[in-house]
């Protein structure tokens, strides 16, 4: 609504190219943005596979594979999971730290992931217009350059916030293997204690496992029906980073 | 004069020689994880510091942290510690009893106000007016709260008086609570374990009193020197752990060959003690190496984060069934999202299917007005 149409009508907006002028039959011009820049579609990817490499890897972690026998100097099975797991966890968290670099240095829609617009009416008139959308009480979606608002309640929440939880726990369960002062302890080491102890902190981590798990499945699901149903696409934003629209409606 | 006897004056009147009390002090730094040039410096200080008076209370407990203390593997440690407490105050090891005991405990108090140290075994429960642990006629916390106001420092022996072990579980009747949720004012040495081993107790308050400070403590006040790694992390039985080779069951196959205890609930990734390197009774075992997982008993909380049989925590506590893990929970949850979305697809297939007929039938310009009408 009014939140997009300026976005619609901006394309001043920095890096955001000029609506192109498409097909011109009868007045028809179906717009394509450039939305999703190079480093922020690398990242959602390295992103996507580090998240999956975390799971797989997390859960042998909590429920390793069946014992192997023989010397133990013949195997490193859980050593190597274990560094996978490390390996995935610093892309994760270097990701996501150049991930908020882009922020200040992207387009506006690089912003959207890391704002929560909790004072913007019209975000959560575009949520309950989204809500209804997905009830199957609208016919017709809003039309969205960025992420709808539903979409983006889900992404801070879930992966904004979520991942800061998972590299801030993750971190201090890996503090506890390189010890007390080094950085790991020191930057992430205090929030063992808070979240009550070694144990629970690893039972807190898993269960972000699963929260992350379930994001994924409603992620997947939503963007490839996205695709087909809504009024752009979503695949070819996060690919080729161009998001076209299907009709010249308003909003 | 008991007060003015230096450590060494009382090792000599129990008979003990100067050889040995050196071998003792070198053993001392070696448990304390200190290099050969601060012998003599202990050594120094036992010589020439007159004793610290140490008052020994018991609130809530079973007084395992005495039974193990009493059992240092360093025999001289127990003579030379253990006779110079129980001079002053320990009302389960002292020799006089009632109102004798207790007229000690105020001469202490009086004598070396602001000098003595105050260990502290159980804890004290605080509902009722603190009356479910009795002490001398006196709620045990009146007592804690009256001795500790002169204290130099408090020493918080065992898990009861660190994090309120069995007591203060779930749903923790008597509100039994950790002695630093009560004494707020005096610095706070948490030894914990259920008991804790007798080289670490012994080691703490030998520290403290020749070196006339406290040991270094981490985050959540323990002493570096003991706490600061896990017991997994000095297990002998790790190698089995990162080559992947567990005991799936007890009596199996890999238990005879001692495999790691991981997958049977072994807490020692998570606990935080010198068990793994101290060991027990003279070095003699600890439970990992007699072939049962660490119990995680030094930990905060550790009676209420599931069975100590199984490696994920089971998620009562918070309103789970008592068979939730993270994995069946989430697994749960994936199922129900994942029905959900099942039903959702096919809903919106056939409303697709719907609305591309009804198109089919009508004009473009109907499709806009409903666009707008939507």
């Amino acid at each position: 609504m009014s939140d997009i149409s300026p976005a619609l009508s901006a394309p001043t907006a920095p890096a955001a190219a000029p609506i192109p002028e498409g097909r011109a039959a009868a007045g028809r011009r179906l717009t394509t943005l450039y939305v999703y820049e190079a480093p922020v579609r690398l990242w959602h990817w390295v992103n996507a596979l580090s998240i999956v490499v975390l799971c797989i890897t997390g859960y042998l972690i909590g429920s390793p594979l069946p014992t192997l026998s023989g010397e133990p100097s013949a195997h490193y099975l859980m050593g190597t999971i274990r560094f996978l797991h490390f390996a995935a966890g610093y892309i994760f968290a270097v990701g996501f730290l150049g991930r908020i670099a882009w922020a200040f240095l992207g387009n506006r829609y690089a912003r959207e992931l890391f704002t929560f617009p909790f004072w913007r009416k019209s975000f959560w008139r575009g949520l309950f217009v989204e809500i209804q959308w997905y009830m199957f009480l609208k016919t017709r979606p809003l039309k969205f350059v960025g992420h709808n608002p539903l979409a983006q309640l889900f992404l801070f929440w879930v992966m904004v916030v979520g991942s800061l939880f998972m590299i801030g726990t993750g971190f201090a369960l890996y503090s506890e293997g390189t010890g007390m002062g080094s950085w790991q302890d020191t930057l992430f080491g205090w929030i063992i204690p808070l979240l009550g102890g070694s144990l629970s902190v690893h039972t807190l981590h898993h269960l972000g496992m699963w929260v992350i798990i379930l994001f994924v499945l409603v992620h997947v699901y939503s963007v490839i029906r996205e695709d087909i149903m809504s009024r752009q696409s979503m695949i070819s934003a996060i690919t080729n980073g161009y998001r076209s629209f299907r009709d010249d409606d308003p909003d | 004069m008991a007060g003015l006897e230096t450590f060494y004056e009382v090792m000599r009147r129990q008979g003990i020689t100067r050889r040995s009390f050196l071998k003792y002090c070198s053993l001392t730094a070696a448990a304390l994880g200190l290099g050969p040039e601060f012998v003599p410096e202990i050594a120094h200080a036992m010589e020439n510091k007159p004793r610290t008076p140490v008052l020994w209370l018991h609130g809530l407990e079973c007084t395992c942290c005495s039974e193990s203390f009493i059992r240092s593997a360093h025999p001289l440690v127990k003579d030379v510690v253990l006779s110079m407490i129980s001079l002053d105050y320990d009302d389960t090891l002292m020799a006089s009893a009632g109102h004798q005991a207790e007229a000690i405990l105020d001469e202490v108090m009086e004598k070396y106000k602001g000098n003595y140290i105050l260990a502290v075994e159980g804890n004290p429960p605080l509902n009722e007016d603190g009356m479910y642990c009795i002490i001398g006629g006196k709620p045990f916390v009146d007592q804690l709260k009256k001795v500790a106001k002169d204290a130099k420092a408090v020493i918080s022996w065992g898990s009861c008086a660190s994090h309120g072990c069995v007591q203060a579980a779930r749903p923790n009747p008597t509100r039994a609570t950790p002695v630093h949720e009560v004494i707020l004012d005096k610095p706070i040495i948490k030894v914990p374990g259920c008991p804790p081993i007798a080289e670490v107790m012994t080691g703490v308050i030998t520290y403290m009193l020749t070196f006339d400070r406290l040991p270094e403590l981490d985050r959540q006040g323990r002493p570096k020197m003991f706490y600061s790694q896990r017991i997994h992390d000095k297990c002998y039985r790790r190698p089995h752990f990162d080559a992947g080779q567990y005991v799936e069951a007890f009596d199996d196959e890999g238990a005879r060959k001692g495999y790691c205890l991981y997958k049977v609930g072994c807490k020692g990734p998570t606990t935080y003690n010198a068990c793994s390197t101290t060991r027990w009774n003279d070095g003699v075992s600890f439970p990992i190496q007699s072939g049962h997982g660490c119990i995680g008993c030094s930990e905060d909380g550790f009676w209420d984060k599931g069975s100590w049989y199984a490696r994920l925590t089971d998620l009562k506590g918070v309103g789970f069934g008592i068979e939730a893990n993270a994995d069946r929970v989430g697994m749960a949850a994936a199922g129900v999202v994942g029905g959900g979305i099942a039903v959702h697809a096919a809903v919106s297939a056939l409303k697709r299917a719907r609305h591309k007929d009804a198109d089919q039938q009508s004009t473009p310009a109907d499709h806009n007005n409903k666009g707008e009408a939507a």
